[in-house]
């Protein structure tokens, strides 16, 4: 699924990616974890094709396919999905018309027809009633005004709507209680299948009680530093980034 | 009487400015320039009565002891007003009696512009779409009004300037000139002596009038000024709503538009007015060709509890200024204003609202949003005042402006005079960069730039938009994103 090779990154001339490699595999939840300014969200950044974040070396392709050759809307089409960290505000733009023009512009990217008003109801929906967002919400502008769990939520509503292939998850637990991040977990697991694949950033070892991932891997100044099964997070927890930040 | 001159090779580039065609059809001139010869030849050409003439002349002789206004943000090349054709009409040997009549090459301007003349084919449309009737402005005459019979049926007059002079002259007589007067101002005092033609509506009392009702403005001829005259009347409780639409063809040359629209609401009336303009904005980079849009259009709430609201789709024009106003005179009056001016290249806009409130209780909303993009300069100006009796007079504005780039300029101007201390206004403002983040976030949901950029937009002025009646709303909205095409990057 997803190959990352010695991948150099920088912003303002600042390298923040210093031959970063990784390979998640088709159907597998790799967690990321780091101290911050490690490079998680540009990692995130880097690989959704945000403007500023300079590709200087290595490689980075999903499925065989260069994806850094890519602009931002053709990777959302191959399926790359980025749940932000801050959801942004988009006053004006009912959410159920923003994820309609947001999936008719991917299925015109990959040569599809577009989704017909009643099959997008129909699956706008069932998508609410299983994260448990109050239909009348999809009407109103887009974030605006929704609380930091609300907007989480629509973050993950968003992708069960999209159906991507490959997740990037970006601090999706950073303002959420417990009951919210079930919810919002519970959405996350709904999604994992043999052929999708997730990368969930995180500083604290918490989500993953709830999104239990394959492969655990440290990253520090840049760097994959560390890899391993799921106790790695648990020792991280229990011993904090020290240890790495020194490798590093 | 030159014949139109074949223009073709100053259409360059068609797929920009998708009006931007020439109609060649055989058109009708006055000799250029600007003098009481010009002023009588255009009455007489319209047969008009002697006190029409009278009023014309009256005007002219006006306008030449003022001067041109300075104070709006904009900047352009003066006006050399000797050299315009003040007077262009397809040439016809009698007015057209019916649709047949018309020049087919009008009738196919008019197809391409996607306006429907002719009923039987809107009376054929899809079942329960909403009908409205067009009256065609072409250059400086009306080429044909629909939906005559039945409007008239309903009491409701529609017509062109022209025949309302001839047919209904004790209705212009008292009402011409009674919202703007003559010499208001040097554009509006110029359009009184040369004006061409253009609506007259007349709605009598209690009568809700039962379609919309369009007027559809289109330049042709090079060189030529149009200054179209629109006086719209709603009797005690009526209702009429009507909407304008402009384009021209593209060329080297400014055009002046020059308008006046004038709307009288008696008690209980309401008049609701939408315009969606698209003029030429002229060549994206130099700005050269584009049309001068000089409009004055006010609204007199003449009676107690009339209503009256503009709403505009300002997208075209190489400068715009023009405030659509208010006169808040009956008690208990409403006014309103929503607006949309989307600057892009070289574009200049100064456009606004006033409210003035001169009965008690009277009540005004300005929802004003301004879009800059490319290296244009977007200014909003209004007023809002209180005369002394307007007691319990409230008025809340909000303008909010939208930059694109970095090359652009928004300004707002809001002058506020309350002489009586018992009025409540409000005034909102914001200005915000449309900015990256939610660009690149609308980006990786699968939207190309352009197209974040559009959804954004829309969402800006959405509060507008609803405003407008529904099949104009969707123009309008494809409109706003083909004005900013090419507006990022």
């Amino acid at each position: 699924m997803l190959s990352i090779s010695n991948l150099r990154a920088e912003v303002d001339g600042n390298e923040i990616l210093k031959g970063l490699s990784l390979e998640v595999p088709s159907g597998e939840v790799h967690a990321i974890m780091g101290p911050n300014g490690a490079g998680k969200s540009t990692l995130s950044y880097v690989l959704t094709g945000r403007e500023g974040y300079e590709v200087t070396g290595g490689t980075a392709t999903l499925d065989g396919e260069d994806l850094l050759a890519l602009d931002p809307a053709e990777r959302a089409a191959k399926g790359v999905f980025l749940s932000f960290q801050y959801p942004l505000e988009i006053p004006g733009v009912p959410a159920l018309t923003f994820i309609r023009t947001a999936m008719n512009a991917q299925r015109k990217a990959r040569g599809e027809p577009e989704v017909s008003a009643p099959e997008f109801l129909k699956l706008a929906k069932a998508t609410a009633a299983a994260l448990k967002i109050e239909f009348d919400m999809l009407k109103r502008a887009l974030n605006v005004g929704f609380s930091g769990g609300e907007k989480k939520r629509m973050e993950i509503f968003q992708m069960a709507m999209l159906s991507p292939r490959f997740l990037i998850l970006d601090e999706t637990d950073s303002g959420l209680d417990i009951d919210a991040l079930r919810i919002v977990s519970d959405g996350v697991n709904a999604m994992r299948s043999p052929d999708r694949s997730m990368l969930v950033i995180t500083h604290y070892q918490r989500l993953l009680d709830y999104i239990k991932p394959d492969r655990v891997h440290v990253l520090s100044a840049g760097r994959i530093v560390a890899s391993g099964g799921p106790e790695l997070a648990l020792e991280l927890e229990r011993e904090g980034y020290d240890k790495y930040a020194r490798a590093a | 009487m030159a014949a139109v001159k074949q223009t073709v090779e100053h259409v360059e580039s068609l797929e920009k400015y998708k009006h931007g065609f020439v109609t060649d059809i055989d058109q009708e001139f006055a000799p250029k320039g600007l003098s009481e010869e010009i002023v009588r030849f255009i009455s007489a050409k319209k047969d008009e009565p002697e006190w029409m003439l009278a009023w014309r002349l009256d005007a002219y002789e006006r306008w030449l002891a003022m001067d041109e206004p300075t104070w709006a943000k904009v900047h352009f090349p003066r006006i050399d007003y000797q050299d315009a054709y003040y007077y262009a009409a397809p040439k016809a040997k009698e007015g057209p009696k019916s649709l047949d009549e018309v020049d087919p090459d009008i009738l196919a301007t008019y197809e391409k512009l996607g306006i429907p003349l002719r009923e039987q084919e809107v009376l054929a449309g899809v079942q329960g779409a909403p009908r409205y009737a067009v009256d065609a402005v072409f250059d400086s005459v009306s080429v044909v009004t629909t939906f005559k019979k039945e409007l008239a049926q309903a009491g409701v007059i529609f017509c062109s300037m022209s025949e309302a002079i001839r047919e209904h002259p004790e209705l212009v007589q008292k009402y011409l000139g009674s919202v703007v007067p003559v010499s208001d101002n040097y554009y509006a005092c110029l359009n009184s002596a040369v004006f061409s033609d253009g609506s007259f509506v007349y709605v009598p009392p209690g009568v809700r009038c039962p379609m919309e009702l369009s007027t559809y403005f289109r330049i042709n001829a090079e060189n030529s000024g149009q200054f179209e005259r629109t006086l719209i009347i709603a009797d005690k409780g009526a209702y009429v709503s009507y909407l304008e639409g402009c384009t021209a063809p593209m060329r080297d040359e400014n055009q002046l538009h020059a308008a006046v629209v004038e709307l009288v609401a008696l008690d209980d009336a309401e008049i609701k007015y939408s315009t969606v303009q698209n003029w030429y904005p002229g060549d994206p980079e130099t700005g050269k060709g584009g049309i001068y849009n000089f409009v004055t259009k006010r609204a007199d709430c003449r009676g107690d509890r009339a209503k009256v609201s503009w709403t505009q789709v300002e997208t075209g024009s190489a400068i715009t200024w023009k405030y659509p106003s208010c006169v808040l005179r009956g008690n208990e009056s409403v006014g309103e204003f929503y607006s949309i001016a989307i600057t892009n290249g070289r574009q200049q806009a100064d456009t606004g609202t006033k409210m003035i409130h001169l009965g008690a209780n009277t009540r005004s909303r300005i929802i004003s949003k301004g879009i800059s993009a490319g290296k244009s300069s977007n200014t909003y100006r209004g007023l809002v005042s209180a005369h002394p009796k307007a007691k319990g007079a409230r008025n809340f504005t909000q303008c909010d402006s939208l930059l694109i780039g970095k090359a652009c300029a928004a300004h707002t101007v809001p002058y506020v005079e309350a002489r009586n201390g018992q009025c409540v206004f409000e005034h909102e403002a914001t200005t915000t960069k449309l900015s990256e983040d939610q660009l690149f976030y609308a980006m990786q949901r699968g939207l190309s730039e352009e197209e974040a950029v559009q959804l954004l937009v829309n969402g800006f002025v959405k509060d507008v938009l609803q405003e407008l009646p529904m099949e104009f709303a969707v123009e309008a909205q494809k409109l706003v994103a083909i004005s900013l095409e090419g507006s990022v990057g």
